[in-house]
């Protein structure tokens, strides 16, 4: 288990540099730099746009300004923000709890829901309620997030009224954070109301965000429980009395969920991307608003160093996920 | 009262006009007895006892006229109270001892589920007993394999695993499909031997379905020869080797390779089980049989109690000597 666990975090070395190199290149590639967009309308003074530039050490060649970067990371470095001068580690810290926040609840939605309507649709293969689950999870997986997200707020904001539109929560309350999840924030206080108003904020976006793992996490479970329902063990189970229930559950998804869990793993990656386009449509104050607002900006260190948090993240998840993936299945864990 | 007692036992796949793969089949077996079903492949063996088990799913159907087993006609039986019997009086053995196992789980866990389930055993006392069961069916180091997972052990000791899980609580008909069909040829007759054990010291009756009529012949006090869905012979063991009744019993005696010392190919019988297609108006073994006549294309025979046992034979062989 450890040489395991050394060569993955092995694996994070080329990972790393590759992501720095990226960023720091497409983020260049964009037209525009960060003073040009400081001014904004303005024609830009071409003598004080060069001190700008100077002083924000952008003037040098690209490999100085890539060796900088990379020497600023070496130390542990993740610079400032070139709008706010925060530090991007803590602007990440503190906004980073509200895109967690919404990324477990959309799995938690998608998760749940998807096991369940998968494990359903496998039993009752070729039914009304299978074709039904296949269809609309395909639907689900094809939709465009931003115009789904568009099309609940119409409906279920808008016409409704049922959800506000926007943020976490309402103005009316005054949250302080404790934890950073507006939901154990939001209980903390004490305030009425607060912890209900917070969900309300957080059910659509959810929606939105999960809905893509949704349909991928019931089309696998569907086709992995289908499978694992024709192997020989299953029938052994049967042979054995044991009652239907026990019979798919233990027997059938337990085997069933080790390719699920895979997609699960590889889901939490598309979800940080999906939770960009989320959180812009519902004002949702997280990582993926904040760095498509600095990508607007061109705010050089927020945009490399926070899409190389992200990595980081990505990468920890799926490790995790490899080593759950070996507790599930005995046969990886006693490879070794 | 006999332990196992089948009339008219018919499944098929789909409606009422689909062929049946068994097809109005009679069968017993009494207390401690071995009763052999022979065949060739889909002649209807496995899904005759896959019927009994109540594990034909949907498209299949299954009738009989009665399906008794220990005095309980099981079709009659609403899924619990069957559960209640398969898995505990009534217990199967499988094919492939590889697949036949669950691989997420410790062979102790998938013994002990059993007796938790059918006897109500505590964690420990479940425990306890499954590593008696793994003793008896003689698995070395069998404290440690309580813990392993299936994909730890070989064929022949997975197969262990799985008798030990069919007899763990105690079954009174033991059913083995084929058990050592999947095994190398040095386990196949030490396993034959653990099962013929086991079956005298808990005075269990024992279906062992197989294509190995040499197993048969030296295990079983019954057989019933199966051909496309049909029992076409029944008779005591030596008598149906020593004078097979039906054509069809001895052609698969004839195809034993060891009859064939000497000649230059081994015999067989021509031809294929029919499909569902091709099933003959008359006799279903017509197309095949080397004694055919006229009638035999025409009319389908019945299963006739004859000079040995039963057989469904219009020209039965061998019926000089009384």
């Amino acid at each position: 288990m450890l040489s395991f666990i050394a060569r993955r975090l092995g694996l994070l070395i080329p990972t790393f540099f590759g992501v720095t190199l990226l960023t720091f290149a497409l983020i260049r590639m964009i037209p525009g730099d960060p003073v040009e967009v400081m001014m904004g309308e303005r024609r830009v003074d071409p003598v004080m746009h060069a001190e700008a530039m100077e002083r924000l050490g952008l003037n040098k060649p690209l490999y100085a300004q890539y060796l900088d970067y990379i020497g600023q990371l070496a130390q542990g470095d993740l610079g400032q923000s070139l709008r706010t001068r925060e530090s991007v580690w803590s602007e990440f810290l503190t906004l980073f709890p509200a895109t967690v926040e919404l990324a477990l609840a959309a799995l938690l939605f998608a998760g749940s829901l998807g096991l369940i309507a998968g494990v359903v649709a496998a039993l009752k293969r070729g039914s009304l309620f299978d074709h039904g689950v296949m269809g609309i999870s395909l639907a689900g997986y094809s939709m465009p997030i931003f115009w789904w997200g568009l099309l609940l707020i119409m409906f279920f904001s808008v016409w409704l009224g049922w959800t506000p539109v926007s943020g976490r929560i309402d103005l009316l309350y005054d949250i302080q954070p404790v934890t950073g999840f507006m939901l154990i924030d939001s209980l903390l206080s004490g305030e009425e109301g607060a912890f209900v108003d917070a969900l309300r904020h957080l059910i659509l976006p959810a929606i939105v965000l999960g809905t893509i793992p949704l349909a991928v996490i019931a089309r696998m479970t569907r086709s992995a429980m289908l499978e694992v329902l024709r192997e020989d063990y299953v029938r052994t189970a049967r042979a054995k009395g044991l009652s239907p229930a026990r019979v798919v559950f233990v027997h059938g998804l337990r085997n069933a969920l080790i390719p699920v869990l895979t997609v699960f793993g590889l889901q939490v990656g598309a979800l940080l991307a999906g939770a960009v386009l989320t959180e812009t449509i519902f004002s949702w104050p997280g990582i993926g608003k904040w760095l498509i607002e600095s990508i607007g900006a061109r705010d050089y260190p927020v945009v490399q160093n926070g899409i190389l948090l992200i990595a980081c993240l990505v990468i920890l998840v799926n490790f995790v996920v490899d080593i759950l993936y070996g507790l599930a299945n005995p046969r990886i864990r006693h490879q070794r | 009262m006999k332990l196992l007692d089948i009339k008219n036992l018919s499944v098929r796949f789909g409606d009422a006009n689909a062929v049946p793969v068994v097809d109005g089949l009679d069968l017993s077996v009494d207390k401690g007895e071995v009763l052999a079903i022979v065949g060739e492949s889909g002649s209807g063996k496995s899904v005759t006892m896959l019927a009994l088990m109540g594990l034909i799913d949907p498209p299949g159907v299954v009738s009989a006229d009665n399906l008794q087993f220990d005095g309980t006609d099981m079709l009659r039986l609403k899924g619990r109270q069957r559960r209640r019997i398969v898995g505990k009086d009534l217990a199967m053995i499988f094919q492939d001892p590889m697949t036949a196992l669950n691989p997420s789980y410790t062979v102790g866990f998938q013994i002990e589920e059993v007796l938790r389930q059918h006897l109500q055993l505590s964690a420990k006392a479940a425990r306890r007993r499954a590593l008696q069961l793994l003793e008896r069916v003689e698995i070395p180091a069998a404290e440690s394999r309580l813990d392993a997972y299936p994909h730890q052990l070989s064929g022949g000791m997975s197969q262990r695993v799985a008798i030990a899980m069919a007899i763990a609580a105690e079954p009174k008909l033991l059913i083995a499909d084929e058990p050592t069909t999947a095994l190398d040829v040095t386990i196949q007759a030490q396993i034959m031997e653990l099962l013929l054990d086991l079956q005298r010291e808990q005075d269990m009756g024992l279906v062992l379905i197989t294509h190995d009529l040499a197993v048969v012949a030296e295990t079983a006090q019954r057989v019933c020869v199966m051909y496309a869905g049909q029992a076409v012979e029944v008779g005591v063991v030596p008598g149906l080797f020593d004078a097979p009744a039906h054509p069809y019993t001895e052609a698969l005696l004839k195809a034993i390779p060891e009859h064939s010392l000497g000649a230059r190919r081994l015999a067989t019988l021509p031809g294929i089980v029919p499909g569902r297609f091709d099933r003959p108006h008359g006799c279903l073994l017509a197309p095949r049989c080397p004694y055919a006549q006229s009638n035999c294309q025409a009319q389908r025979p019945t299963l006739d109690p004859q000079v040995r046992g039963a057989v469904r034979c219009f020209y039965p062989l061998n019926q000089e000597v009384a």
